[in-house]
C-alpha cells in the first residue's frame, strides 16, 4: 500500500496515537518521565481507564485522520485492574490485525503491548522501536490517499460518462442529472 | 459532530518552574491555544498548582464566565484532584475540567524543544476538543465497611493492627505461620540501641492476642479477595493445626508426653539449628499460645496422603498426647482446613520478606563448609532462648574434651545477595547495621577477633553512625573489599583447619587471606517467594525488583494502585524496624482516614445503556467481570447496575450498536481527542 514512500516529504516524522490504560502503561509513562528516560516525541498519549475500552473504531479513526501508527498499552495478562479487560482487548486486537492486513496496513503500524506500572523503561523502548519501524515504513497518509482515490474514482466516472455520451443516446437511460463529483460525495 | 453552544474555555499552561518551561515554549503554546474555537482566555503561569495559580482559575471562572477549564501541567494522577477542587470552588462542576500531561509525558522525556512544543500543542488541542463534550457529573458516595484486614503478623502487621484496634476498629489479623512475630521474633537484640527484641515485641504480641478488637487468625492464609474499596469480601483458609484453638490452654503437657521422648525434627523457627517434636509450639513466646501437630511426621498420620493432599489419620499411635490433654480435649486428628469469609472495608498488606538463599553464591561455601552460617542462624545462636541457649558453638570441630568448640576468629561478609549484578542489585539497607550488631554480640559472647568485610558501610539512621564508631573503638576489624571466596585450602600452617577468606583489601591495595573459625554471611532481603501470587490476590503491582509498588514514592508511599489496599513493612522494600513501624503506623492512619470519613467517593466514570439504542443482543453481558450488566427479559434490553460498575469501559468498546456510554470517556470525547492530537500540520522536521 505504501506507494507514497517515493514522495516522502523531507521533513516527515511519524505521528503515533497511543491508548494507554490508566493503571499500568499510563503510570509507566509517568514513571519514565519521573526517571527522565528520553524517547522519541512522536507519540500522543490518550488516557483510558482500561485497554478494554479501546474500540477498534478508535484505531481506524486515528489512522484515517492521519496517524502513521497506533500503540495500545495494557496490563500484563492476569494483572488487569478490572480482572480481564486486557484479554477482551487482545481478542479484538487479533481480529483487527486481520482486518488491517486486508486493508494493506502494515503490521508494525498497530501494536499492542503489555506494560506494567513499573516498566518505565519498556515504554521508552517500545516507543523508540515503533517510531523507528514506522520511519522505515514511511507515511501511511490515509487522508491523502483517500483524496487521491476519490480523484481516481471521479476521473473513472467521467471517462465512463464520456464514453456513454460518445455511444449516443440510450433508450433505457435518462440523461445524467448531476455532476459526477456530487455522485461520489 | 454536534458541538454544544456557548462554550467558554479557559486554558492554562504551567511552567512548573523550569520543569516544563525548559523544554516546552509555554507562551507559544498558550498563544496557539488562544486561537482555537471556544477558547476565551489562554494563559501561561509559573506554578498552576500553587495557591495563586488555583486562585487565578477561580477568578477567571467568575470574571470571564468560563464553563470549561483545561490545565496543561503534570500528570493527572498527581494534580487532577487539586484542579477539580479549584474549579468546583468557583461554582463549576469539577468534571468540566480536563488535564493535559506535558511534564511526565513531554518535557521530562524529550530533548528537542521544537518538537516537544509541537507535541504540547497537539495534546492541548486534543484536550480543548475533548472538554467541549464534557458533561456535569455527580460523584457517587459509597459507604465503607469499618472492619480492617491486616495480612501478615510481623512487626508491621502487629503495630498496624494494634493502632487500628486501639482506635476502636475491628481488625482481622491473618498470619501464615503458627505464631505472629515474623522475623523480629527471631532476633536477639535490635540495633543500634541493643534492646532485646523479645522485650519490645512480646508485650505487643500478647496485646494482639488479648485485644478485644483483634481477631487473630494464625496458621491461616488469604485465598480470595472480591469487591472494592470499602466493601471487600475476603476468604481466609484456616489451616488445620489438629488442635482446637479455643480449647488449648498452652500448657504444653502434650509436648512433654509425646511418644517421641526427644525432639527429632527440624525446627524451622531456629533455622534448622534445633529440633522439635511432631507436636510443638514454635517458640516460647508464641502468640497464640496454642500448640500444633505436624502431620508430616506425627505417628498418628499415614505417610501417604489423600489425592487432594490432605493427610490420612492412621490411628497407629498410642496418642499419649491426647491422654495428657485429658479433659481439655483440645487435640483433634480429624480437623480439616476451613474457609472463613469476612467482610472488610480496607486491607493492609504487611507480608514481609525472605532472606537471600546463601547457596546461590557458592564461592562463599554456605552448605559446603559447616562453619559458614547465615546471619539469621547466628541471631538464633546468640539468643538466650535459641537452640544452644545463647552459646556460640561451631557446627564442626570439637575441643580436646569432646565438647563443641567456640570460634576464636569470625569473619562477617557483607552484601551477600545485595548490590550484586549476579543476584540482587538493591542495597538491603539493614545488613551493615545487623552485621555490626552481630559483631558486637559475637565479641561479647566469645571474645573472638571479628573481621567485617564490606563494600561500603551504610549507616543512615538515628544513632547508626555512632554505633559504627563504637564498633571501631571496640577493636572490630573492618576490611574494605568484596570477598572473592571462602576456602578450606590452607597455604600456611596457621591456616590449617580454618576457613580462609580471600579478599582484595581495596584500601591497602593488596589481596589478603584471613583465616577464621567461623564465617557469617550477611544475607540480603528479597521479596517473598509467593509475592507474585499475593500481588494478584490484592490487585497490586510489583516493581521490576519484585517488591510491592506504592502508588507514589513520596505522595502516597503506603497506598497501592488499588484503593483501600495499603502497604507496610518490608513487602514494599527493605527497611529496618523503626522504618517498618513508622510505615505501619502510616498505613493504619490512612486506613483510619478512609474508615472515619464513612464513605468513599467513586470516580463517576461508570457506564450506562441508552435504552432506545440497545438491540438486546446480549454481547455485553459476559464481558463484565463484576456482573454489573443485567438483562431485562420483558423489554429485551440490557441495563447496568451503576453501583457495581467499576468504570473500565470494556462493554462500551464492544457494543455493536454503540449504545453503551462511559461517563468521562464517552465515544465523542475520545474521538475528539483523536482528532485533536492529529489535527493541524504534521510534525515538524527532525533536526539534521
Amino acid at each position: 500500500m505504501n506507494t507514497a514512500s517515493a514522495s516522502v516529504p523531507r521533513d516527515w516524522s511519524p505521528r503515533i496515537v497511543a491508548f494507554f490504560c490508566n493503571w499500568c502503561t499510563y503510570t509507566a509513562a509517568d514513571l519514565a518521565g519521573v526517571s527522565r528516560l528520553k524517547y522519541a516525541p512522536n507519540v500522543r498519549i490518550i488516557r483510558l481507564m482500561c485497554s478494554g475500552r479501546v474500540d477498534p473504531q478508535f484505531v481506524l479513526d486515528a489512522l484515517s485522520r492521519g496517524a502513521d501508527g497506533v500503540l495500545i498499552g495494557g496490563c500484563h495478562p492476569g494483572d488487569c485492574h478490572y480482572v480481564e479487560g486486557n484479554y477482551k482487548m487482545l481478542r479484538r486486537y487479533q481480529l483487527l490485525k486481520r482486518m488491517l492486513a486486508d486493508l494493506g496496513i502494515e503490521e508494525p503500524r498497530v501494536r499492542l503491548e503489555w506494560i506494567s506500572a513499573a516498566e518505565g523503561e519498556k515504554v521508552q523502548r517500545v516507543i523508540n522501536e515503533m517510531t523507528e519501524q514506522i520511519k522505515a515504513l514511511g507515511p501511511l497518509a490515509l487522508p491523502q490517499k483517500f483524496a487521491e482515490w476519490d480523484r481516481e474514482v471521479i476521473a473513472l466516472a467521467r471517462e465512463l460518462r464520456a464514453r456513454d455520451a460518445a455511444a449516443g443516446p440510450c433508450p433505457d437511460r435518462a440523461a445524467p442529472a448531476q455532476p459526477v463529483e456530487a455522485l461520489h460525495a | 459532530m454536534n458541538r454544544p453552544n456557548d462554550i467558554r474555555i479557559g486554558f492554562y499552561v504551567c511552567h512548573c518552574g523550569h520543569n516544563i518551561a525548559a523544554m516546552v515554549d509555554c507562551p507559544a503554546v498558550a498563544q496557539y491555544v488562544g486561537t482555537l474555537p471556544g477558547v476565551v482566555l489562554s494563559r501561561d503561569y509559573k506554578y498552576m498548582c500553587s495557591d495563586p495559580g488555583q486562585e487565578l482559575i477561580r477568578q477567571d471562572i467568575r470574571e470571564f464566565g468560563l464553563n470549561r477549564v483545561v490545565v496543561a501541567s503534570c500528570s493527572p494522577l498527581l494534580h487532577e484532584q487539586t484542579f477539580r477542587s479549584a474549579v468546583e470552588a468557583a461554582g463549576l462542576n469539577p468534571f468540566y475540567f480536563h488535564m493535559v500531561n506535558i511534564r511526565e509525558h513531554n518535557s521530562w522525556v524529550h530533548t528537542d524543544r521544537i518538537r516537544a512544543t509541537e507535541k504540547a500543542r497537539a495534546l492541548a488541542r486534543a484536550a480543548i476538543e475533548r472538554v467541549v463534550h464534557h458533561k456535569p457529573l455527580e460523584i457517587v458516595k459509597v459507604p465503607i465497611h469499618p472492619d480492617v484486614l491486616v495480612v501478615g503478623g510481623g512487626i508491621a502487621g502487629i503495630h498496624a493492627a494494634l493502632t487500628l484496634a486501639n482506635a476502636g476498629k475491628k481488625v482481622y489479623l491473618v498470619e501464615r505461620e503458627p505464631s505472629i512475630g515474623g522475623h523480629m521474633a527471631k532476633f536477639d537484640k535490635t540495633f543500634p540501641t541493643l534492646d532485646c527484641a523479645a522485650c519490645i515485641l512480646t508485650p505487643k504480641m500478647s496485646e494482639v492476642g488479648s485485644h478485644p478488637n483483634i481477631t487473630l487468625w494464625s496458621y491461616s492464609e488469604v485465598v480470595k479477595v472480591d469487591g472494592f474499596v470499602g466493601n471487600y469480601t475476603v476468604q481466609v483458609k484456616r489451616k488445620a493445626r489438629y488442635i482446637h484453638e479455643d480449647l488449648c490452654t498452652g500448657c504444653q503437657d502434650c509436648i512433654a508426653h509425646c511418644v517421641y521422648k526427644e525432639p527429632k525434627f527440624e525446627d524451622l523457627f531456629n533455622e534448622g539449628l534445633g529440633k522439635r517434636k511432631p507436636v510443638y509450639i514454635p517458640f516460647p513466646q508464641a502468640t497464640p499460645q496454642v500448640v500444633l501437630i505436624d502431620p508430616e511426621v506425627c505417628l498418628n498420620f499415614k505417610r501417604n496422603k489423600n489425592p487432594d493432599g490432605t493427610p490420612i489419620v492412621s490411628d497407629k499411635c498410642k496418642k499419649t498426647c491426647v491422654e495428657a490433654c485429658g479433659e481439655k480435649r483440645a487435640i483433634d486428628f480429624t480437623q480439616k482446613d476451613e474457609i472463613r469469609e469476612i467482610k472488610v472495608g480496607t486491607i493492609l498488606v504487611c507480608t514481609g520478606f525472605k532472606t537471600f538463599d546463601a547457596r546461590r553464591v557458592p564461592a562463599y561455601g554456605y552448605g559446603i563448609y559447616p562453619n559458614v552460617y547465615t546471619a539469621l542462624e547466628v541471631e538464633r545462636l546468640v539468643n538466650a532462648s535459641g537452640p544452644t541457649g545463647g552459646e556460640v558453638l561451631l557446627r564442626e570441630g570439637k575441643n580436646p574434651d569432646g565438647t563443641p568448640r567456640k570460634p576464636r576468629s569470625i569473619g562477617i561478609i557483607h552484601c551477600v545477595g545485595s548490590r550484586d549484578k549476579k543476584t540482587n542489585l538493591w542495597c538491603s539497607r539493614v545488613c551493615c547495621m545487623y552485621s555490626m550488631k552481630l559483631a558486637h554480640l559475637l565479641k561479647e559472647h566469645t571474645g573472638a577477633e571479628i573481621y567485617n568485610f564490606y563494600i561500603d558501610i551504610r549507616t543512615p539512621g538515628k544513632g547508626y553512625e555512632e554505633f559504627y564508631n563504637k564498633l571501631l573503638e571496640e577493636g572490630t576489624h573492618f576490611i574494605r573489599g568484596r570477598v572473592g571466596e571462602v576456602t578450606d585450602w590452607a597455604m600456611t600452617p596457621e591456616e590449617e583447619g580454618k576457613l580462609v577468606i580471600r579478599v582484595e583489601d581495596t584500601l591497602a591495595g593488596v589481596v589478603r587471606r584471613i583465616p577464621v573459625d567461623m564465617v557469617v554471611l550477611a544475607t540480603g532481603l528479597e521479596p517473598q517467594a509467593d509475592a507474585p501470587e499475593v500481588r494478584r490476590l490484592f490487585n497490586m503491582s510489583c516493581g521490576g525488583d519484585g517488591w510491592f509498588l506504592e502508588r507514589h514514592p513520596k505522595l502516597a508511599p503506603v497506598n497501592t494502585f488499588t484503593d483501600g489496599v495499603f502497604l507496610a513493612g518490608c513487602c514494599q522494600g527493605p527497611k529496618d524496624i523503626p522504618d517498618t513501624v513508622a510505615q505501619a503506623g502510616a498505613a493504619a492512619a490512612e486506613a483510619l482516614a478512609l474508615i472515619d470519613r464513612g464513605y468513599v467517593e467513586q470516580e463517576p466514570n461508570t457506564a450506562y445503556i441508552l435504552e432506545q439504542e440497545c438491540s438486546g443482543c446480549k454481547s455485553c453481558l459476559p464481558l463484565c467481570p463484576y456482573t454489573a450488566i443485567l438483562f431485562d427479559e420483558g423489554r429485551q434490553k440490557a441495563y447496568i447496575n451503576e453501583a457495581l460498575c467499576k468504570g473500565c469501559g470494556t462493554c462500551v468498546g464492544s457494543c455493536p450498536s454503540g449504545s453503551i456510554v462511559q461517563k468521562l470517556f464517552e465515544d465523542q470525547e475520545i474521538f475528539s481527542e483523536i482528532a485533536g492530537v492529529l489535527a493541524g500540520e504534521p510534525a515538524p522536521a527532525e533536526p539534521s
